[in-house]
């Protein structure tokens, strides 16, 4: 990435990579790179200062070095601004005090379940279990039996 | 071999079982055995290629997720180093009085002893810590770690199960924030990570990492002259990148773990291939050696016949 980022700040390019924890989205040359920071929208040209800001649910424009454009829709994230290297860590899933409550109340209630259900015997657990892989499977064959005498 | 005295040991038994009555009808019985036995092969070798395929794409997954942590961590040593006065709770070392561990675990078996691994370690360091009188909690996430742990009587804190093939953050964000939460709370005092990680194809290792507190990374970087344009300011952004950095090391992991959970299926598959093709032969040396006797009795009920009407 170094590399790059001084191959860019040569020819007075931006370089641009957003990147999410899941994969990377783009990564290029850019002439201008718009985003909806947190406290209002940039447009980050090359040799912008460095900054670091959280950026709004919204587009990201990307003007790339060859021409064209390039849109992007994040849900959230952070900016980080080097002179001639900005990189976008994107959220992939929408976040918010709330919606990180529940699913963290969600991740609870789970292992909740286990405690009540502990009550009862374990075996009695394995058994069910047991039998419930027992009865797909034949109602897998049923149904498969029951295709072909269709046909 | 382990593997090959296993199938010699089921030939020896469906033999037995065979040679009971192995004169008259046997062969019959003995091509039903085969059949049988090819065709758990074709499944078998179908979860093999299945396996391999998956194993594939979960590490070009593996991959894709490095720079994300990488760019995230960088970020985060900056901040340390320019804002020393600001301390983290995530990165401010306790006295361990209770300790967290986050489990991985497959949803899925038939992966060889991938998950009895990870568990063996963690119950280690379970009882380690019993000694030492420290309290644990848990965050199970898979189905099989919920299984064993079913059978201990634990604080189990959170959990993620039935996460599929197509693991997200988002299935992993609630579990992570009832841990960093209790962290935060000095619920506990140091959280841990136990999952696989993948060496190559043939060889995955169980670990277990510390997660919190975060090791201070601020020797390792160079003190920098400038500082960062803050929006809205450092504290924040900091607290928000710790936050996702711990949820993608855990992502990371879990996406490590499915990789690994792959790789141990082909190999145990391909184990299992190799096993039935075996018993397949010597199925065959029985069923070929009963028809041989099948049909030397039958010649010498004709040659007694044809003498007994000469005489």
């Amino acid at each position: 990435m170094e590399n790059h980022q001084t191959a860019a700040a040569f020819e007075k390019q931006l370089r641009v990579d957003i990147v999410s924890a899941e994969r990377s989205i783009f990564s290029g040359i850019a002439k201008m790179v718009v985003v909806a920071g947190e406290e209002g929208e940039l447009g980050i040209l090359p040799g912008h200062s460095q900054l670091l800001t959280r950026i709004k649910p919204g587009e990201v424009r990307v003007v790339k070095a060859e021409g064209g454009e390039e849109m992007y829709y994040v849900s959230g994230g952070f900016l980080e601004v080097q002179p001639y290297l900005a990189s976008i860590l994107a959220d992939t899933v929408i976040r918010g005090t709330d919606i990180d409550e529940e699913r963290a109340l969600e991740a609870k209630s789970h292992a909740e379940k286990v405690l009540s259900e502990k009550s009862k015997k374990d075996k009695e657990y394995a058994a069910a279990l047991i039998e419930l892989t027992r009865a797909i499977a034949q109602l897998k064959i049923a149904r498969k039996l029951h295709d072909q005498a269709k046909k | 071999m382990p593997y090959q005295t296993r199938w010699k040991r089921l030939l020896n038994l469906l033999k037995h079982q065979l040679c009971g009555n192995l004169i008259m009808g046997a062969s019959r019985e003995i091509r039903q055995k085969i059949g049988t036995i090819k065709s758990t092969q074709k499944i078998t070798r179908a979860m093999q290629m299945v396996a391999a395929s998956k194993m594939r794409k979960a590490q070009d997954r593996m991959n894709a997720a490095r720079p994300y942590a990488r760019k995230i961590l960088d970020v985060i040593a900056h901040l340390a180093n320019a804002h020393p006065e600001y301390q983290h709770p995530f990165m401010e070392v306790r006295d361990i009085s209770r300790a967290g561990y986050i489990v991985i675990s497959t949803d899925r078996g038939l992966c060889g002893a991938l998950n009895v691994n990870v568990m063996r370690d963690v119950v280690k360091e379970l009882k380690d810590w019993e000694q030492k009188k420290v309290q644990t909690g848990l965050c199970l996430v898979g189905s099989k770690a919920d299984l064993f742990f079913r059978r201990y009587h634990l604080n189990v804190m959170a959990k993620a199960m039935h996460i599929g093939d197509a693991v997200g953050v988002k299935d992993l964000i609630g579990a992570v924030k009832v841990m960093t939460d209790a962290y935060r709370k000095r619920e506990i005092d140091a959280l841990f990570i136990a999952s696989n990680t993948f060496v190559n194809t043939m060889v995955q290792r169980p670990t277990i990492q510390q997660l919190l507190p975060i090791a201070s990374t601020a020797t390792e970087f160079k003190t920098r002259v400038w500082d960062y344009i803050y929006e809205p300011n450092a504290k924040d952004l900091l607290q928000g990148l710790l936050t996702r950095y711990l949820e993608a090391q855990v992502y990371a992991a879990v996406i490590e773990n499915y990789a690994c959970e792959q790789a141990s299926r082909m190999l145990s598959m391909r184990n299992a291939t190799d096993n039935a093709g075996h018993v397949i032969d010597g199925l065959r040396l029985v069923y070929n050696k009963a028809r041989q006797a099948v049909i030397t009795n039958e010649i010498a009920e004709i040659v007694g016949g044809a003498q007994a009407i000469n005489q």
